[in-house]
């Protein structure tokens, strides 16, 4: 494959039609997951209840019975198996994609992802690619139980050699996914659990790059223009920053631009750092801990990058420096319009 | 069949005299083609030139392991673990692979290095501090060290069900027919990771070997405070054969670790496989092990030393003399010379390595902090950071992707 190709979209299956459909965020996963099962026989997916049962979101709903047990593999329940095993099958030119159930289960498999993932490609000089995907479905709003709802994104980001993103629509989660799995670099892709449910319009026939052409894994998109204020979000936080932007815009005419990062790792700055020389206002929104989180390093590059455009500190809203409160009261812990727009007046009042 | 037992598979004791039982019956004649003493071999020459290939592996092995040893004392290395005293676990389990069976090591398995054919110096830029990895793995499938304790055990096995899903397992063509071993020690069976490959392994019936070197000490821990039960008792809760094997002979090795690639090959699944042996010497050059063990036992397993079993075995059936010992001690004496010339000529890489192959696309963040580290090498002023490195940023301003729910 070469770097800068771009694949023609594939039917994801004979009988699924193409053009735009609507459909709900998993689906666009599910049928982005078709395509690459479809276009490539060394893809794989992986993980725990992921076959018959379609995993506990249904994303990988059908796709067992489409592609058989040994491309849909239901494995042991060990979270660091299912990553070593990825990372060994992936040396045997297999494209494995794993499922991890929730973002709080990751963690028995932290080792197997930050010593040896996002290292075998360094310390091999490059003699061996991983291309595995690790889906995690994350974030809050969905009424769950403890380590059910937790943002961890930064505790990879900080890893040289991952790839850490999150769509924020259907159209994205198809797009990405695909790119995430073409990429040879391993990537850790965040599914905004909440948001699984929203439906949107997917373009099926929508071009799938590769390598360096896969642009939605290192470039954002600005999604609603703007010239106020610079509204920094990711996975399921643009949506609260489009509702924002919105809302200030109906209430008092406030024009907020919205810059969907998509990538995590890297961090699309230049994107960032246009908007808010335009803007001269910048606030990041995400549900990860405001604390060392990664609104911090976009605050401190737009503020080395913008110093004389700021007319106020890049402020954020995130979640906070306590563990994910329960499910009563995590509407006061995400960051919802409200606590945005505050942000945004703060913001406005230099 | 020695799938649920515990004695341990010997075939030539420390004495160099054979061992003969109902338990070992089986590997007696699997290992025929090595046996001088009337029991297996029909013709002798060719078995005695088999065995004395054994003992010029082990002598070379031990050679290099001296000598890396030594460049460490001289600072020439910065770390080193010996594998003094586990050269008969290691030659006779490598020399039972086959090219196309594939190897994930540990991190001091350089006897299976040496058995792949690799060249001892390509082993040595890891513990000279000029590379992470040190050589092709593809070149003699035999991957990089890991350093991280069990971490690979999981790779062997991801690596095996690959193997199974090319359809190289059980076919009848010994050529084509593929083995997986993953290499590690005593310490590594305490390991959750290991647990779950030797699961994973057991469910798919991957063509995996877990080749365990159980040399007595994870570092200053001895064995008894990782298990109360034999190593390899741990397979038969996962279903797989789980056998012992005097790690310091080197046929009984060679047989066992015959058996359990044949099982791998054929479609038998997984086998475990416990070698007890010694580490003669420190964990690694920075260890001291007078500090938890005593000398009395360091003796009593000097005693048992597996390459002088090995001669005695060669010379009580007539089939070593001192002209050949000569030869072969001139031969490691080249091989020492070879790794120290190779050694003192390994250079630091060059300063912009750091940043290459962190990822195998181009990554935005690594451009960025390469320039201004070139920048700040050539003494310019700093650039800032990410500007002009992402080429035009138009196409994705104004958004590329349909509009969704936007």
């Amino acid at each position: 494959m070469t770097a800068t190709a771009v694949r023609p979209p594939s039917p994801a299956s004979s009988d699924e039609p193409g053009g735009v459909v609507r459909m709900p965020f998993a689906k666009a996963i599910t049928a982005g997951l078709r395509a690459a099962l479809a276009a490539d026989e060394k893809v794989l997916l992986m993980g725990e209840d992921i076959g018959a049962l379609g995993g506990v979101f249904r994303v990988t709903e059908g796709l067992q019975a489409e592609f058989g047990e040994d491309r849909v593999v239901d494995t042991p329940l060990a979270e660091s198996g299912i990553v070593g095993t990825a990372i060994g099958l992936a040396m045997r030119g297999y494209r494995p994609v794993v499922e991890i159930q929730f973002d709080g289960f990751i963690f028995p498999a932290y080792d197997q992802i930050t010593t040896q993932l996002a290292k075998i490609h360094y310390r091999t000089s490059g003699r061996i690619d991983l291309p595995v995907v690790i889906r995690v479905p994350f974030g809050g709003g969905i009424g769950a139980v403890e380590h059910h709802s937790e943002s961890p994104e930064v505790l990879f980001a900080h890893t040289a050699g991952l790839r850490v993103v999150s769509p924020s629509s259907p159209q994205d989660a198809y797009t990405m996914i695909q790119e995430a799995i073409a990429s040879p670099d391993p990537v850790l892709f965040l599914e905004p659990k909440g948001r699984y449910w929203e439906k949107g319009d997917v373009d099926l026939d929508a071009p799938v790059g590769v390598g360096a052409a896969a642009r939605t894994l290192e470039h954002a998109a600005v999604v609603r223009p703007g010239t106020d204020v610079t509204l920094v979000g990711y996975g399921p936080t643009v949506h609260t920053a489009l509702e924002a932007a919105k809302t200030a815009a109906d209430e008092d005419g406030t024009s907020i631009e919205v810059v969907d990062l998509r990538s995590v790792s890297p961090l699309d700055v230049p994107t960032v750092v246009a908007s808010v020389k335009k803007t001269g206002r910048c606030v990041v929104v995400h549900e990860a801990p405001a604390f060392h989180g990664p609104g911090a390093e976009l605050a401190a590059r737009v503020t080395e990058e913008c110093f004389y455009a700021l007319e106020a500190p890049v402020l954020r809203v995130g979640g906070y420096h306590a563990p994910y409160p329960v499910a009563k009261l995590e509407h006061d812990y995400l960051p919802s319009v409200d606590r945005v727009l505050d942000a945004v007046d703060r913001v406005l009042a230099h | 069949m020695t799938e649920h037992q515990d004695e341990l598979v010997q075939l030539v004791g420390p004495d160099g005299e054979p061992v003969v039982s109902e338990t070992n019956a089986p590997y007696r004649e699997r290992a025929a083609r090595y046996l001088l003493d009337g029991t297996g071999a029909t013709d002798a020459e060719p078995a005695a030139q088999r065995v004395r290939g054994l003992y010029r592996d082990m002598v070379l092995v031990r050679r290099f392991d001296v000598e890396a040893t030594s460049l460490q004392r001289q600072g020439e290395l910065a770390l080193f673990p010996p594998l003094l005293g586990q050269e008969a676990a290691q030659v006779g389990s490598g020399r039972a692979l086959r090219e196309q069976d594939y190897v994930f090591p540990s991190y001091r398995e350089h006897g299976v290095a040496w058995t792949r054919g690799m060249d001892f110096a390509d082993v040595m830029p890891i513990f000279r501090g000029v590379d992470h990895g040190g050589w092709d793995p593809a070149a003699h499938n035999f991957h990089v060290y890991t350093l991280v304790i069990g971490s690979h055990a999981l790779h062997a096995t991801g690596y095996a069900m690959g193997v199974q899903r090319d359809g190289l397992v059980g076919t009848g063509d010994a050529e084509r027919d593929t083995a997986v071993v993953a290499y590690f020690g005593d310490g590594a069976t305490s390991q959750g990771d290991v647990s779950e490959a030797l699961g994973f392994a057991s469910v798919n019936n991957a063509p995996v070997v877990f080749f365990c070197q159980n040399n007595q000490w994870a570092i200053s821990v001895p064995t008894t405070k990782q298990s109360r039960v034999p190593l390899a008792r741990r397979a038969w809760g996962f279903g797989m054969p789980g056998v012992r094997v005097d790690g310091n002979d080197v046929i009984a090795s060679w047989a066992v670790m015959d058996e359990a690639l044949e099982r791998a090959r054929t479609g038998g699944g997984p086998t475990f496989v416990e070698a007890v042996t010694y580490r003669m010497g420190a964990h690694t050059t920075s260890d001291d092990p007078t500090r938890y063990r005593t000398s009395d036992e360091e003796e009593s397993w000097r005693r048992r030393d597996p390459i002088a079993r090995v001669r005695t075995y060669l010379e009580k059936h007539g089939a070593w003399d001192e002209t050949r010992e000569a030869e072969l001690q001139a031969e490691a004496d080249e091989l020492g010379e070879h790794v120290r010339t190779a050694v003192r000529a390994m250079g630091a890489p060059a300063t912009s390595r750091m940043f290459e192959h962190v990822y195998a696309t181009p990554q935005a963040q690594v451009a960025a902090e390469r320039a201004a580290f070139e920048a700040y090498e050539a003494g310019e002023p700093a650039p800032s950071l990410f500007e002009g490195l992402l080429g035009d940023r138009a196409a994705t301003s104004t958004g590329t992707t349909a509009g969704g729910n936007r």
